[in-house]
Formats: C-alpha cells, structure tokens, sequence
C-alpha cells in the first residue's frame, strides 16, 4: 500500500506548520501498540503536524483529524487548540483535515480513524501541544516586531500585546510562519482554562441549521454519474448473469456493469439510476449464501451459548463446583442483529483521472479506505476529501472497507470521470455489517449472605474482527469486542467464568455504537438486578455492596443518579450502570405501562468522562446515546426468514424512535481532573438495561430477548 | 416533459421524467443540496419541503404534481418563524451530525406558521414524523418551545 497525497494543496496560503516529532512519535508508538499493532505505520519520516492555519482575515482554522458526525470534535478539538493559544472562540473554524496517516494517524490506532470513542482522548495532548506551539510562534514574532522580549508578551482572547502594542494573530501570521517551531511546547495548568470545561457555542450548528452543511451525496462534479448497485437478496449470494436490456432503455440510464458486490446502473441522474436498477433483471447464485432464518440461528447460538465455546475469557475459582448442589439462577438474552441507519445511507464521490484519483466519502477509516481505493484502481495518489457525514454510529467504520471498495470497484468499471455511488435506505437495511446477532446465557447462585457465589456466563455471537484485515491486532487471541464489558465486572464475584462461542455465518457484523457493550450491558445489569431482587437488596444499595470499594467510578456515578432521580412517581424505576470506552455512565429510567408496552418517560444520566472538554456536548451525546438505545431496545431488529430473506426493508418495517417517545432526560457530569475518554458511545449501553429492570420490578416480567416491541 | 413551478421566489422550469421525485429535481437539477434523502417513502421527513405554503416530503412528491406551484426550501426560507426556529436551534446547538435538520427546521417553522404557541403534543404530532438518529429530539422540543417564546416576543 502506497498513498501519497496531494500535499501542495493543504500548504497552499498561510500556514503556521506546528512540528511535534518527538510527541508525536511517542504517543504513536505506544498508541499503536495498545490497538492496531500490526498494521503499517508511517513511512517513519518525522513529518510536521499541520493542525492550525492562520489566515490574513484573522481566523484560526483547526484542521480536524477525525471525521464529524454529530459527536462534536470539530467543536471539542478545536477547543483544545483555542485554548492553548488564547485564542477567541468567535474567530476559531474547524475542518476536515486530508487523509494522511503521516500527519493525521489516530494516536489509539496508528492510522487514520474514529472509533472507540477515541478522538478526544487521543487528541488531548496532541492538540493542545499543537495549540501552544502556534501560541509560543505568535509570541516570537510578536516580540520582533515590539522589540520586546517574549516573556513580557501576552495574549488574551486573540489579541497579542506587551506595552501598548498589540497585533491581531491574522497580523502576525505571516512572520509567525517564519519561526521555528517548538520542539515541545508547554501547555497550561488545568487550572488556567478559559475556555475548556465551558458551554461554547458548536462550530458547526449554523451550516447544519440552514441547510448550507456540505455532505458527500452534496458534492456534484462536473460530468459526474449517479450509480447504484443491485445487491443479492441473500447475504453471501453473488450475480450469476443478469439482463439488462430493460435498464438502457430508461431514460438517463447511461451504463450498466457487474461489480463484485452485485450489478451497477450509471446514470445521468439519482432518479434514473433507481429507476434503471429497478428493471434489471438478475440470476442469483445463492449457493453460498445464508439459508438460515433468524429463529434457527438463535436456537444454534442459544445451544452454543449454553455449551460455553472454544474460548474461556475468564476464569477465577471453580464455577462448576460452586453451582454444584446450589440453587441456580438462569437466564437466557437473545439480540437481534442490528442495522445502523445513520439518516445519510452510504455514499461517496469518485473522481477518477490519469493516474490519480479524487474522492469525497464520509470516511471513518481513512487510512484503510484510501488504500483500498488505490489498491483496486491502480493509482498511487488518491485525495481523499473526510466529508461531514450523517451519523454513523460505527457504520463507516470498516475493517474491511467495503463501501469505499464498492465505490472504486464502481468507477473503475466506469473508467475516467466521477461516478457518484450512493445506497439507498434498503440497500441500508438489507446491506448487512450489523451489531452481531448475540445470545447470552447465564447462571449464578447466591451465597448466604446475598453475595454472588458463583457466575457462568456464555456468550454465542459472530467475531466483528475475524477475517477482516484487522484481525492481525488480535495476535491469535480472541476478539474482545465479542465480549468486552462481560470479562472484567464491577460487581464482586467468588467464582466468575466467561466463555466465547465464536459463530459463523455469511451475514457480515460490525461494531454498532457502544459494540459488545450494547449487549453486554444489557445481559449483566438485568442478571445482576435479578440477583439482587432474589435476595431482597435494592438495586442501588445492592450494587454499591458489590462494587465494594475497588469501583470509586462506578460507585460515584450510581450514587450520582440516585440523587439525582426522583422515584416518587407512581411508575417503574430501574437503573443499570455500565462503563465503556474508559468513561462510566449510570441511568435510572421512569417508565410507564402503557397497555402492556412500557413508555419511557424519564431518565436521569450520571457521567464521568473524565474532564469535561465541553459540557453541552457531553450532555447532547448522553441524550442522543440514550434515544439510540432506546430505538434498540423498543423496536429495531433485522430479521432472516427462513430460506435467508432479509424481512425489513426500510424505517417502515426498521423501526426506530421517534420524538414523542423521546423520554425528558437530565444528565449531570460528575467533575472530574482525570484526562477526557470518550462519550459518543457510553450513553448507550445502560439504557436498555434500566427499562428492563423497571418493568420487571414493575410486572414480574423480565424482558430477556430485544427489541420489547417487535414491529415486522 | 417541462414542468415549471417557483422554488424560492424563482420561476424554475424542468425538463425530466414527470415520474421523477421532487426532491431529485430539487437536488439533481437545481442543486437545492439542503433538502436531504433519507428513506425515499416518506417515513423520515429529512426531504421536507413547504408546497404551497405546507410541509411536504418531496422523496414522494413527482415533479408532475408541482406543476404551477409554490415551493420554499431550506435555501430560501424566511419570515419570522423560520427566523425564530433556526436562531433557536443555533442556541441550544440543537444538530449532531445535522442531516436532518433542514428537514427538522422545515416541520417546525410549518408548526409555528400554524399554531403559534405549540403545546407538547402539537409538538409531537407535527414532528413525529421527521426522524433524528441522533434523537436531538430532546432540543427539537426545546428549540420549538424557546423559537415561540420569542414569537410572542
């Protein structure tokens, strides 16, 4: 893999080029070896990190090395930088930085990309090193141009001054370029913060307020095609032959062609193409294909669950000769698979030239995707432009970069010229990398005092990870996301063992926000609610006994919720606590029975994060991940029937939340001087839990298989 | 086929399809790029449009049946409760990741125009059917009630 992009362009205008090497190489490397250990690094050449440029017009653009999708880095890191150089907020901009894994590598990662909830934590330092570096170049060419010595040289809300001088950043600029840059800048005491931990205004509302926001279906190029493809209906079925004589006739159908994920219609316009797709007629050889229906899956994976798989995760005491002669508790969880549904389906522009090739795509893997797309058009420099993208949830975030592999498969059938491809919301529904179809099954028994004596957790769910290009990582060790939040408990236990049934099947899975939290929260907080009801304990007070003292975390933010909760109401109350992504979240949700459904009415949310970088945003992702867990655990399922058919198609049939069962949420953040994790996924996981436990307590009835309300 | 209807103020006429949906011609033709796609069967409302002065999904709306009419888009939408709305949104920083919210903006201006002072559940009814992913529903909510506030000024 050879990528090369175009740099000229990003040096062109006024740069301040902030030169980390030594950080940056540091963090890289221990980075790298925590996640994606195996995968190329840089081409080792200690580049510049150009993070900041600085115009004549006095904005300070960011350039943001993670995509944005509604989590916030464009605001949050952007703060970092503005903070560190005294900037004001109401001249900092934010964009997307290229993909350059050189200069933009995912501390966490080592290459390009966001997911796990990183971009915060990863960038923290980087930034604010990056922020200062630029402050410390001002400050120099400040002090040349007073004839004052640097250290009578301050800056306040981006106005640099000494005496009764001052100058502007955009005044400085050009003489700041001229500076050496720091080899390693200091940053400021937590103490001094102006502006992180405070509510700043996004910088991104207005354009996605009027509608001037630039997405990837947006971009239009001269000349350009709109493709889409005819998927099979089956997941591992493949074009046999196909007709697509009806198709040219459409008017605007300018081109048909097979690619190796199904047939692609090229036409003048959107409508067009569907229309041409619509009319093609296709043989499907399905002999490879997923034949099972769902139900038949849950029973094999129930069975497999139960039997415990080839992988034990955790094993502390003897669990078999604890819940021997004891009363046993069982229960089984089955979770459907899970379609993203980000409101924009998956699109990217190609732009292919002599030798080179330009493409726009909401890319989450950056790295990946461009030498993906490099790969398979035989070209060395691919631009790859990260677009503003309508959610994701994990859905761009590919292992296997399959989407921008359609997209070059797509124009590379095309030849020279931009090709537009986009997926519909059915190819959405139907285009698989789903959250795992997963059961759990459990066993515990009690000790006399109430406590956990024994617990046997099975779990039976497909690998994200296995097969993919990042398997490597894994070094021969099983894939934690498959489990993770089911290892390592909060809750104390005298005999604990976890086992992984790896399953098989054609249907490809992906990590779905929050990955195997989303169902592990899920099993552990209803089974331990169970527990603690069969031994008469309230469930806060029964789980603070449990996490002991070891949990301070877990602990502040359960105690946090319950103050913060007012259960007085005449409705069901249930709490769960999980943490994920480094970052701890406890929920109590108020539900209410309505005619045998549950109707969530109120959730009270307690986080630590960490340092707060911005507090509306932290509080906006607790929201949103609440309604995301709550479209889960109320509706949404994707369904094979028997003979492999997938049953939803659409939102009609893929049901999701929708605003007046939005419940009233308030989140409080616990304060905190520890280094920011992550919150674009840990609002999500304890929410599914706490209805649950609310309505058992309520009727008797425990919710053990999701969604509650099947729709189709 | 030409078919000739105002977007925005503008006389704008088409020559396409007149099966093809509204908002493709809108997109496509017109490069009105603030009007999104979501679904293409009216479930999410991410493609509302005003037509003739009501809220409209122009994932469903054929270009044929705008023949004459008056269509407004997120582009060109004004007056005192769009100003309201979005000033709104800005200030409670109401988007995630923003896709819908043309569409979001589009619903609760049309509500405002309607009904000035919006209870809870004309909320409910007049949103239920634009969809977030994100689930800002919780500021959509807010924005709507804040936007009316300063209405009645």
């Amino acid at each position: 893999m050879n990528i090369h992009t175009n740099r000229r362009a990003f040096l062109s205008g006024l740069i301040v080029a902030v030169a980390l090497p030594g950080l940056a190489r540091a963090q890289q490397k221990s980075g790298a070896a925590a996640f994606f250990n195996e995968l190329p690094e840089g081409s080792g050449e200690l580049s510049a990190n150009a993070f900041i440029r600085i115009a004549p017009d006095n904005t300070v653009t960011v350039l943001i090395k993670h995509i944005e999708f509604g989590q916030g880095p464009y605001t949050g890191l952007t703060t970092l930088v503005a903070e560190e150089m005294d900037a004001d907020w109401s001249q900092m901009r934010a964009a997307a930085a290229p993909a350059d894994v050189e200069k933009y590598a995912n501390l966490a990662f080592g290459m390009q990309g966001t997911g796990g909830s990183t971009a915060m934590a990863n960038s923290f330092m980087q930034m604010r090193k990056a922020g200062a570096g630029a402050r410390a170049m001002l400050i120099a060419a400040a002090a040349e141009r007073f004839g004052v010595p640097a250290d009578q040289i301050t800056i306040d809300k981006g106005i640099v001054s000494a005496g009764g001088q001052s100058a502007t950043f955009g005044e400085l600029a050009e003489a700041a370029a001229q500076q050496t840059a720091p080899e390693d800048p200091p940053v400021k005491d937590p103490a001094q913060f102006r502006l992180i931990g405070t509510d700043l205004p996004k910088v991104d509302s207005s354009a996605k307020t009027d509608g001037s926001a630039q997405f990837t279906l947006d971009v239009y190029r001269d000349g350009m095609l709109t493709a889409v493809v005819a998927h099979p209906p089956k997941f591992g079925a493949k074009a046999a032959s196909f007709d697509d004589s009806a198709a040219l006739q459409v008017a605007g159908v300018q081109k048909v062609a097979q690619v190796p994920t199904g047939v692609a219609v090229y036409a003048d316009n959107t409508y067009a193409a569907l229309k041409g797709r619509d009319a093609l007629e296709i043989e499907w050889d399905e002999a490879e294909a997923e034949t099972r229906s769902s139900d038949a899956m849950i029973e094999e994976w129930t069975a497999a669950a139960k039997a415990g798989g080839k992988w034990e995760i955790t094993k502390s005491g003897d669990v078999e000769a604890a819940l021997e002669g004891a009363e046993v508790v069982e229960a089984t969880y089955v979770f459907p698979y899970l379609a993203h549904t980000p409101m924009e389906p998956l699109d990217a522009v190609v732009e292919l030239r002599d030798g080179e090739a330009e493409v726009w795509m909401g890319s989450q893997m950056q790295t990946g995707d461009q030498g993906t797309i490099a790969k398979i058009l035989g070209v060395e420099n691919v631009r790859l432009h990260t677009m503003l993208a309508g959610g994701s949830f994990g859905r761009r975030a590919t292992p296997d970069s399959h989407f921008a592999a359609e997209a070059a498969e797509v124009a590379k059938a095309n030849g020279k010229g931009a090709v537009k491809l986009m997926w519909t919301r059915e190819d959405d529904v139907q285009g698989g990398y789903y959250r795992p179809l997963t059961v759990h099954h459990m066993r515990a028994a009690l000790d006399d005092q109430g406590g956990i004596k024994a617990w046997d957790h099975g779990i039976a769910t497909q690998s994200v990870i296995m097969g993919t290009p990042f398997e490597a990582m894994l070094q021969g060790g099983p894939d934690s996301t498959a489990f993770e939040g089911a290892n390592e408990l909060h809750y104390a236990m005298a005999n604990h063992r976890l086992r992984w049934a790896q399953m098989e099947s054609p249907v490809p899975t992906l990590w779905w926000r929050s990955v195997g939290h989303t169902h592990t929260g899920f099993a552990v907080e209803c089974f331990i609610d169970e527990l603690l009801e069969k031994a008469g304990k309230d469930p806060i007070e029964g789980r603070l006994a449990l996490m002991g003292e070891d949990h301070p975390r877990e602990r502040a933010v359960l105690q946090r919720v319950a103050e913060m909760a007012d259960q007085s109401g005449d409705y069901g109350y249930g709490v769960a606590v999980v943490k994920s992504f480094g970052s701890y979240v406890a929920q109590i949700a108020e539900i209410e029975d309505r005619g045998g459904i549950p109707h969530v009415r109120r959730v009270w949310c307690a986080v630590d994060c960490g340092l707060a970088v911005n507090p509306n945003v932290v509080r906006a992702q607790m929201e949103g991940g609440i309604g995301y867990g709550l479209s889960a655990a109320l509706y949404s399922e994707v369904t094979l029937d028997e003979g492999g058919l997938i049953r939803q198609r659409n939102w009609d049939s893929y049901r999701i939340l929708r605003l007046p069962e939005m419940p009233a949420i308030e989140v409080a953040i616990i304060a905190s001087a520890e280094a920011p994790t992550g919150v674009g996924e840990p609002g999500t996981p304890p929410i599914a839990p706490a209805i649950a436990n609310a309505w058992r307590r309520m009727t008797g009835n425990a919710y053990r298989r999701l969604p509650i309300i099947p729709v189709a | 086929m030409t078919i000739s209807f105002t977007v925005n103020g503008e006389e704008r006429s088409v020559d396409v399809d007149p099966d093809t949906p509204l908002l493709w011609v809108l997109r496509d033709e017109l490069r009105l790029t603030g009007t999104k796609f979501g679904c293409g069967i009216a479930q999410c409302g991410a493609c509302t449009v005003h037509l003739d002065g009501s809220p409209r999904r122009s994932c469903v709306t054929p270009v044929s049946m705008v023949e004459g009419s008056d269509i407004t888009t997120i582009e060109g939408l004004s007056g005192p409760e769009a100003e309201a709305v979005q000033a709104a949104w800005r200030a409670i920083d109401v988007p995630q990741c923003g896709y819908c919210q043309s569409g979001q903006v589009m619903s609760a201006t049309a509500l405002l125009q309607q009904v000035s002072s919006p209870s809870d559940e004309d909320i409910d009814n007049a949103m239920a059917g634009n969809i977030c992913r994100c689930a800002t529903y919780v500021r959509i909510r807010q924005a709507i009630h804040d936007a009316a506030r300063t209405l009645e000024g």
